[in-house]
């Protein structure tokens, strides 16, 4: 579904990406981790088009992303770190609007979504204004935004940061029902646990890959009893190479 | 190709933006107004009431005739008598009064002169005051002692009011001032919001984008222009002499420029307040002073004449004083609608080609 090669992002003399080669497969979960900085959003960015590489390469179900960006757009669906819709509107209203960017029609699209809006409690909740609704609603209808197209890759960035764990739980149940219908999932966070529910993750540190791999098999890699430990021990090891 | 249908998502987004947001709605409707009515009764160059103090040691049919037709006027007042004891120089200080008429003992028989005394520490009203003062002796068919007899013909103004002069000119200022804030504004909150990465994930393109923020505003801005009008002719009386849809036709063009201008401004500025500060910037004082709104045109050094070319109201001043005070017609106009529709067409290729830059 992705993959890139020598992905690199210079920002003046700062190297925020460098050096990333990654294949993910269709349906997979892939989770970005690592400290703030450390160039998981500045990935992100570069794989769905808002950035552009200053080298390497990124191709999308076997389309360059610079060639083919507008197919490209197409197919996916993307959650930024900061809550982006928009506080004056209705949440059906938000839901219209990406159904007609996207160009889709919005009943079938609203029906197809039916299930995860039951699941998340926000069909009693449609016609409220988005700026009254609490946190947790606002992250889940965002998700559901990005979902109204049917995109066959989601790109979630730090979606559930300053929700709390009952709705983190709730929410990532969500997406591992999205995997298992055959979308492909790049989820960044910097909460630990959640890195569990990944099939695959990537520890960045400075913009390059300091580990890539499953968690359970990173954690016997590394001796560690959970994620955070695991993921301090990476980049221990990573400050006692430099 | 742009899409209709993503135009018309993009724009009926807008649409609510627009009906939700109070601040929206106050530089809509609220800012007008009040410009309209502080600069209108502010920049009032008109005369009127001027406290004149009357001498007059003749005192007979000829003499009380002149002092009649001065205060038959609106432009003059007659000081109170209990102020006359003290001396003309006096008044002037205590600016009881502003100007004074000696009329001398045999005014009327032998002697034909009268002095006219005006305060002139504001140079403008002293020459308006003689001005009107010239004109009302005039029309008494008595002589002065002005050699030349000199009848001038004022034409589309005949009694030169200055709301015949200012209400078009902010026709054209407020509208290019509201204009390029409602689109430079929108887009930079949208910047600010985090919304607009997400339009640009999807497959909108920046033409979209950009019509999607300029239709709905075209439709605001001209409401804007047909509230100013009305208010301008209400308030101040002045009047329509052209085809109404022959305004309509170039204040779309006109408020077609000014919205690009915002989507230009946007382009450049990140936040809201600096997008506010440029449209502001950019529009405000160019128009008010090199738009021929002001100072007229040809009366510029050369360089500023070349500069008002590129400001949008010095077009449409052309044309909304042709159309309010002379009555125009679309062939005696096209020229600065032409130009008008050419600077709309290249500042939104500029702006959609800087939000492309953008992207990448």
């Amino acid at each position: 579904m992705i993959h890139t090669s020598h992905l690199v992002k210079q920002f003046g003399s700062f190297k925020a990406v460098d050096e990333i080669n990654l294949e993910i497969g269709r349906g997979e979960i892939f989770g970005f981790l690592g400290a703030n900085g450390a160039g998981k959003t500045t990935t992100i960015r570069m794989l769905c088009g808002l950035l552009k590489p200053s080298s390497g390469e990124i191709r999308i179900d076997n389309l360059d992303i610079i060639k083919h960006s507008e197919q490209i757009k197409h197919k996916l669906g993307y959650m930024s770190q900061k809550f982006s819709l928009y506080p004056d509107l209705k949440a059906i209203e938000n839901l219209q609007f990406y159904a007609g960017i996207y160009r889709v029609s919005f009943e079938p699209a609203l029906k197809r979504l039916e299930p995860i809006l039951e699941q998340f409690g926000l069909s009693s909740i449609l016609k409220t204004l988005t700026q009254d609704l609490p946190m947790g609603y606002k992250q889940r209808l965002s998700l559901v935004a990005a979902l109204m197209h049917d995109p066959p890759l989601v790109f979630l960035d730090e979606p559930t940061s300053g929700v709390d764990p009952q709705a983190r739980r709730e929410f990532w149940q969500v997406i591992n029902d999205l995997a298992q219908s055959g979308k492909t999932i790049i989820v960044s966070t910097h909460f630990m646990d959640e890195a569990e529910y990944c099939h695959r993750v990537i520890i960045m540190q400075d913009g390059r890959e300091v580990a890539l791999g499953n968690p359970a098999e990173l954690k016997q890699e590394y001796g560690s009893a959970n994620m955070q430990e695991l993921f301090l021990k990476v980049l221990g090891v990573s400050d006692a190479k430099l | 190709m742009p899409s209709f249908s993503r135009i018309r998502a993009l724009a009926e987004k807008e649409v609510f933006h627009i009906l939700r947001d109070s601040r929206t709605l106050v530089i809509i409707f609220l800012m007008p107004l009040l410009q309209l009515i502080i600069f209108g009764y502010a920049m009032n160059m008109e005369i009127r009431q001027v406290p004149l103090l009357v001498d007059d040691l003749a005192m007979n049919s000829s003499s009380r005739a002149l002092v009649d037709a001065f205060v038959n006027t609106d432009y003059f007042q007659l000081v109170p008598k209990e102020a006359g004891t003290l001396q003309p120089d006096e008044l002037f200080r205590e600016r009881r009064a502003q100007a004074s008429l000696s009329i001398p003992k045999d005014f009327g028989a032998s002697e034909h002169r009268v002095l006219l005394r005006i305060d002139a520490s504001d140079p403008n009203s002293a020459q308006m005051i003689q001005n009107y003062a010239l004109g009302i002796v005039n029309s008494t068919g008595i002589q002065t002692d002005a050699g030349i007899d000199l009848r001038a013909q004022i034409l589309y103004n005949p009694d030169l009011k200055s709301s015949f002069f200012f209400v078009p000119g902010l026709i054209a200022l407020i509208l290019v001032m509201v204009c390029a804030l409602l689109t430079s504004i929108s887009i930079s909150r949208e910047k600010e919001m985090g919304t607009m990465e997400q339009i640009l994930v999807s497959p909108v393109s920046a033409t979209e984008i950009l019509f999607g923020k300029v239709i709905p505003y075209l439709v605001l801005g001209l409401l804007d222009a047909l509230i100013i009008l009305a208010v301008g002719m209400l308030l101040f009386q002045v009047p329509f002499r052209g085809d109404f849809s022959v305004f309509l036709l170039f204040t779309f063009l006109y408020v077609l420029t000014s919205l690009c201008l915002g989507l230009l401004v946007s382009t450049v500025a990140k936040t809201q307040q600096a997008a506010m500060m440029m449209a502001l910037g950019m529009t405000l004082l160019p128009t008010l002073l090199l738009s021929g709104y002001m100072f007229p045109i040809s009366s510029m050094p050369v360089i500023l004449q070349k500069l008002t070319y590129i400001i949008p109201a010095s077009y449409y001043l052309q044309i909304i004083r042709g159309i309010m005070l002379k009555g125009n017609n679309i062939a005696q106009l096209y020229q600065a609608g032409l130009s008008l529709l050419g600077m709309s067409v290249l500042m939104l290729i500029v702006a959609a080609r800087r939000f492309k830059l953008r992207l990448s």
